[in-house]
């Protein structure tokens, strides 16, 4: 067991200090010490995407990244990407498309979509189709999350 | 007024199903020390919400419950099959004096969309707009037993009894108008939840029925089926996509699924698993954890776990322990032995062909074997349970689709009685017929109980892919006989392992043996989306293939020449229709195929076509096209059903061509989503999805059925574009290479 440590880092919007091993994953920390519940475990071994954040506006696999990484950047989490009490357009997408299921991916899809959307904001259904490919949703809505990208890139149907 | 199980019954089978219908799993038996045998007469009053209606809610909720005695581990649950269901209005709606009104149910929402469903029928029969209804699910404290949330029931089965108990309500805000204002029930219309008078002069409101004692102490009386429902015409709420109603949350990220529950003062555990199946504990040194600090470890029989304040301490801890445990292993049987394995232990063995005369006598018969892989269901939410005690009683909030069997289970595990556990299921992150026991709610509480402090316990990917239940594999032997016009005239089709849902053709076959051996199952099999339907389906549409092109027919004309059923015989038109099937199977483009699978179940009928791109020298598989019918009765909501089946197709897709657990010597070798290649957005065909709206019969489920078609078409598309035969589901070319 490590020595523990301040990180501090810039969590969404605010700057933050974490004091704890600084092997553990940013995941553990978000959830365990800064009650940050949206960002899901969903395998500890990148491929499933359910654990992405924004890292100085990159997604990137929380349960993967040891949280000292964090240091002196700045992270953003589903509980960032809302604008106070309105949705962010690829939250609003999402809804308007009833884009989920159980939803339990859905936290890592928007975030995956707004790293992709701020890469290529007109992207084409293949590039969406590459662009979320490395998250997964068990329910299989990926039709409409395609939608949904589409719609918060304001494409009309495909 | 007919009792609650006989319209329940009637209900079910307007759509073909029993009413004791019920899904297997094996139970994990934990066994501990010191705990003393349950006393399932002795029942409290859980006053749980305090005063008002709600006793009587809770009340109801434990007299719902049928006492398990004498029941085997393996079977000795309640809270499955078809549960209790509320006995009195009072069980199923609170009306709050302030008008709230508040419907309860025993049924889960995990993906399938009950939440927005059940509100609906509520809406509808309450009627009021769909946002006046709190739903309040899978609470064993507070909400009737609606049975578990598996096999397609909820909406031929919940839905119903909550229209019903909902219909009570508003006939009794009718009675009670007409009362006051001394005219007719039947000239009282409710609308907007108020009921009018013709003029519409004069309006009462649920509120004031709350508020009224005598009216509110009716709503203790029985559910009555005499109500009329609104019928189908009349519909407002139900039978239109209503979104789910805490879509919000979601997108937000502000819902709390069963992993995000925090309690104060909550530990993190971590529960030490054998090295391989059927391993024995001998000894462990618990000492290297309890040295930590801060750490509680225990052991009890063959449980072994630790809690800490974060789950990393919690695994290193765990690490420490395993590393001083001494094992005692047992051989177990590998999956590449496995075709022959469970034909090996086949229960009694595999029965000869009653029907050898007639096919030995026939103009043309076929004989195929059939081989279907283990799969795991892999929600994207793992198990997950939070536990706390609090003066001898445990609550636990649970990730499962049985939560009334899970109180079950933590009643035995502990020696309570079942009035001393409660279990809460938020809305959690998937299910598939996976999540259909508690071991995790029972690991959550035995830290918990040693710990004195809440214990979360949420299992990792590799636990979920090695001790979560497995959709079982199944062998499957195949033989029919055709007459000299070509016609199926005898037909035998044996499961062996995996079940015996659709094991029964749908077609005119002469004379008919199929069914179901058990085998020796060797890895811990439960439920799955459909269950046995799809490997039964995914043999019998293949072998359908087969003796269509021994009896030189389209595969198309050949099943229509065979189906009587109107229902089957309209989707697998429809499908054909849609995706061109004549002109599709003249094109002769190498490595292109399209093929065509139907089937039924659980009350839904399904019809897929598909078109792949076979490439031999890479040995890949590739769908292009799916096109897919789908009828189940009058839709409920068709934005969710469309949902459904498009999920259905695309879950379908991976146990169809990659998905199959990989084990020896009792490990899994492929435990992670790096080695089991489940479907990706780079996996999406074209997708064309028909529903059928048939608002002249019941609605039956939709979670299920529209998995069972896509795998034999896929099949059959493949023989058509390469000429092989792939009679093992996944289906994979000889030389296809793992791709990962």
């Amino acid at each position: 067991m490590g020595v523990d440590v301040a990180i501090r880092f810039n969590l969404n919007g605010r700057p933050q200090t974490a004091t704890t091993d600084p092997e553990r994953s940013l995941l553990e920390v978000l959830r365990e010490d800064l009650g940050l519940v949206g960002t899901k475990y969903g395998c500890g071994e990148g491929q499933c995407g359910a654990c992405s954040v924004l890292l100085e506006g990159k997604r990137v696999f929380a349960c993967r990244l040891p949280a000292s990484r964090a240091e002196g950047k700045s992270v953003v989490t589903i509980e960032g990407i809302a604008n106070g009490d309105s949705l962010s357009p690829v939250q609003q997408a999402f809804l308007d498309e009833g884009a989920f299921q159980c939803g339990f991916c859905t936290a890592g899809m928007i975030v995956a979509a707004t790293a992709l959307l701020d890469e290529k904001p007109k992207p084409t259904d293949a590039q969406i189709i590459a662009g979320m490919n490395r998250n997964i949703c068990r329910c299989c809505s990926y039709p409409g999350i395609v939608r949904a990208v589409r719609r918060a890139a304001g494409r009309k149907e495909g | 007024m007919i009792p609650r199980h006989d319209w329940e019954a009637e209900s079910l089978r307007a759509v073909g199903l029993t009413a004791d219908y019920d899904e297997p799993v094996d139970l994990v038996d934990y066994r501990f020390a010191d705990v003393p045998a349950a006393d399932p007469s002795r029942r409290e009053v859980l006053k749980t919400l305090g005063a008002g209606l709600m006793i009587a809610v809770a009340a109801d909720a434990l007299n719902a419950q049928e006492p398990a005695r004498g029941r085997s581990p393996q079977r000795g649950r309640r809270g499955g099959g078809g549960g209790g269901g509320a006995t009195t209005v009072a069980a199923r709606v609170h009306i709050g004096e302030d008008g709230g009104l508040t419907v309860m149910t025993g049924k889960v929402e995990c993906g399938q969309g009950a939440r927005a469903e059940i509100s609906q029928a509520a809406a509808e029969e309450l009627r009021v707009p769909i946002d006046r209804i709190t739903l309040v699910m899978a609470d064993t404290g507070l909400v009737p037993d609606d049975g578990g949330t598996y096999g397609s029931r909820s909406t031929p089965s919940t839905i119903p009894a909550v229209r019903a108990g909902c219909a009570s309500a508003r006939a009794l805000l009718v009675g009670l108008a007409a009362e006051r204002w001394g005219v007719a029930p039947s000239s009282i219309d409710v609308q907007d939840g108020c009921a009018r008078d013709e003029k519409g002069d004069r309006k009462l409101a649920y509120a004031d029925l709350a508020a009224d004692a005598e009216a509110a102490k009716a709503l203790e009386r029985g559910v009555s089926r005499e109500v009329a429902l609104a019928s189908v015409a009349s519909w407002r709420t139900m039978g239109v996509s209503v979104p789910r109603p805490n879509g919000r949350d979601i997108v937000a990220g502000s819902h709390e699924y069963p992993s995000d529950v925090v309690r104060p003062g909550m530990l993190y555990g971590k529960v030490l698993r054998a090295p391989s199946f059927g391993a024995t504990l001998e000894s462990i040194d618990l000492a290297p954890a309890e040295a930590m600090g801060g750490v509680v470890a225990v052991r009890d029989g063959q449980f072994v776990g630790v809690a800490a304040a974060s789950t990393s301490r919690a695994e290193k801890a765990l690490d420490a322990i395993a590393a001083t445990a001494r094992w005692s292993t047992a051989p177990h049987p590998s999956s590449a032995e496995l075709a022959d394995y469970l034909r090996t232990h086949a229960d009694g063995g595999i029965p000869a062909n009653p029907f050898a005369d007639e096919v030995a006598r026939a103009a043309k018969s076929l004989k195929c074997s059939y081989d279907v892989a283990y799969v795991q269901h892999v929600p994207m939410e793992p198990r997950a349970a939070v536990a706390e005690w609090e003066e001898g009683r445990v609550t636990a909030w649970v990730g499962t689709q049985v939560p009334f069997g899970v109180r079950g289970e933590l009643a035995r595990a502990f020696g309570l009685p079942e009035d001393r556990a409660r279990v809460i299921t938020p809305d959690f992150g998937g299910g598939f017929g996976g999540k259909h026991s508690g071991e995790h709610a029972i690991e959550a509480a035995r830290l918990a109980k040693e710990a004195g402090q809440p214990v979360r316990v949420v299992w990792t990917r590799a636990e979920e892919f090695t001790w979560a239940q497995f959709r079982p594999a199944a062998a499957i032997e195949a033989e029919a006989s055709l007459d000299d016009r070509g016609k199926i005239n005898t037909w035998r089709f044996l499961n062996i392992n995996s079940g015996a849902s659709s094991v029964r053709p749908p077609y005119r076959v002469g004379r008919v043996d199929a069914r179901y051996v058990r085998s020796a199952a060797p890895l811990r099999h439960g439920s799955y989306r459909a269950l046995a339907s799809t490997a039964n389906t995914f043999a019998r549409e293949s072998f359908m293939d087969e003796l269509a092109e021994l009896a030189g027919a389209d595969p198309l004309a050949f099943r229509l020449d065979h189906l009587d059923d109107p229902r089957l015989r309209a989707v697998l038109t429809e499908a054909a229709t849609r995706f061109d099937w004549p002109n599709r199977t003249k094109s002769k483009e190498p490595g292109k195929g399209v093929g065509l699978a139907c089937g039924t179940d659980k009350g839904g009928f399904v019809a897929a076509c598909a078109a792949v791109s076979v490439d031999r020298d890479a040995g890949t598989i590739r769908v292009d096209h799916v096109c897919q019918a789908f009828e189940c009765g009058k839709i409920v909501n068709p934005a969710n059903l469309l949902n459904q089946v498009t999920g259905a197709i695309v879950m379908g897709l991976g146990p169809a061509l990659r998905e199959a657990m990989e084990f020896s010597d009792g490990v899994i070798r492929n435990a992670s989503f790096g080695e089991y290649r489940v479907p990706r957005f780079a996996d999406l065909p074209t997708l064309d999805v028909h529903l059928l709206d048939r608002p002249d019969l019941a609605s039956a489920g939709a979670g299920e059925c529209p998995i069972i078609a896509v795998a034999p078409a896929i099949a059959n598309a493949v023989h058509r574009a390469c000429g092989l035969r792939i009679r093992r589901m996944p289906i994979r070319l000889p030389n296809a290479k793992e791709e990962a």
